[in-house]
């Protein structure tokens, strides 16, 4: 289901718990789905011993798939026209993480009603950990 | 760098919604997603990076034959003199700073696309905890078997003089 741009309005918000607790088995789970299998990321040894870590750390492109889920809750299924993200913080196992869009302004381009959306993910310490924007085709 | 066949499969496209944590019906159920808007399974938004297991030369993938550089019977297979000074076996890498999608449209299970890679700009920064930051963007085209563009990507990578931990 979209969202219709006769009922959204700037500064709408939209928020959810994306992870609880973020295991180690999920960051493998996503080096072996994305194809990305940098140590850093699972090997606690090397992420430990030689690259200088407290331990290993999520892939930035997880926060960003993570993150994407509420985005497409929001605003529908292959609705997405941009999405776009800095990683600001490092995310840690045990980190459980909260995505946040707001309406930032409803547009039309053409024959089309588009949203415009600022983005934001903290950690648990309330850090963001992600910040961004998106953009999504509304329904009339 | 190039990715010259990156198929887009239903089986590929589940085992990454599962990744992401995200049990949305559209990535893996034909059944659902056939009674919706869009039509059919879809990928989710950022599937396109995974078009790094289709890239020959992917180096953050252990190839048979080659040194990688993660722990075995050592911390890292690597082999490397330690300069005088440094506070580690390795320097702090490079860490994805951004990422950015632009959709022209949403990928399929059967689409079959190509990556062409080209180098964007570059530029440096101070950085308080991190020393000299070097900034390099990365943009990815990728088209699909018709030869449309569905997807611009837009990635900048960063490599930091010293750790960053949090």
């Amino acid at each position: 289901m979209a969202l219709s741009a006769s009922v959204i309005k700037v500064g709408d918000t939209h928020h959810e718990i994306v992870v609880d607790n973020l295991t180690r088995t999920q960051i493998v789970q996503y080096a072996g789905a994305s194809g990305d299998y940098n140590p850093i990321h699972s090997d606690e040894v090397f992420a430990t011993q030689v690259a200088g870590y407290p331990t290993v750390f999520a892939h930035g492109m997880l926060t960003m798939g993570l993150t994407a889920m509420m985005v497409t809750n929001f605003v529908g299924d292959g609705r997405l026209t941009n999405y776009g993200v800095r990683f600001v913080r490092q995310v840690w196992p045990g980190d459980s993480l909260t995505a946040t869009a707001e309406v930032a302004g409803v547009r039309t381009e053409g024959a089309e009603s588009l949203v415009d959306l600022t983005i934001t993910t903290v950690n648990q310490n309330g850090e963001p950990v992600l910040t961004g924007t998106a953009t999504a085709r509304l329904d009339p | 760098m190039a990715i010259e066949r990156f198929p887009v499969e239903a089986s590929h496209i589940l085992m990454f919604a599962r990744s992401v944590g995200d049990p949305n019906p559209i990535y893996a159920d034909e059944g659902h997603a056939a009674g919706t808007e869009v039509g059919g399974i879809i990928a989710p938004p950022t599937f396109a990076q995974a078009s790094a297991q289709f890239d020959p030369d992917y180096f953050l993938r252990p190839k048979p034959g080659e040194v990688w550089f993660g722990s075995g019977k050592e911390p890292t297979g690597l082999k490397r003199e330690k300069k005088e000074g440094e506070s580690s076996g390795s320097s702090a890498g490079g860490l994805h700073a951004e990422q950015h999608f632009t959709y022209h449209r949403h990928l399929r299970p059967g689409d079959v696309l190509t990556g062409t890679v080209k180098p964007g700009e570059t530029w440096e920064k101070e950085g308080k905890r991190s020393g000299k930051l070097v900034f390099s963007e990365t943009i990815t085209e990728y088209h699909d078997q018709n030869g449309e563009l569905v997807i611009t990507a837009r990635g900048v990578g960063v490599r930091t003089e010293r750790v960053i931990e949090s």
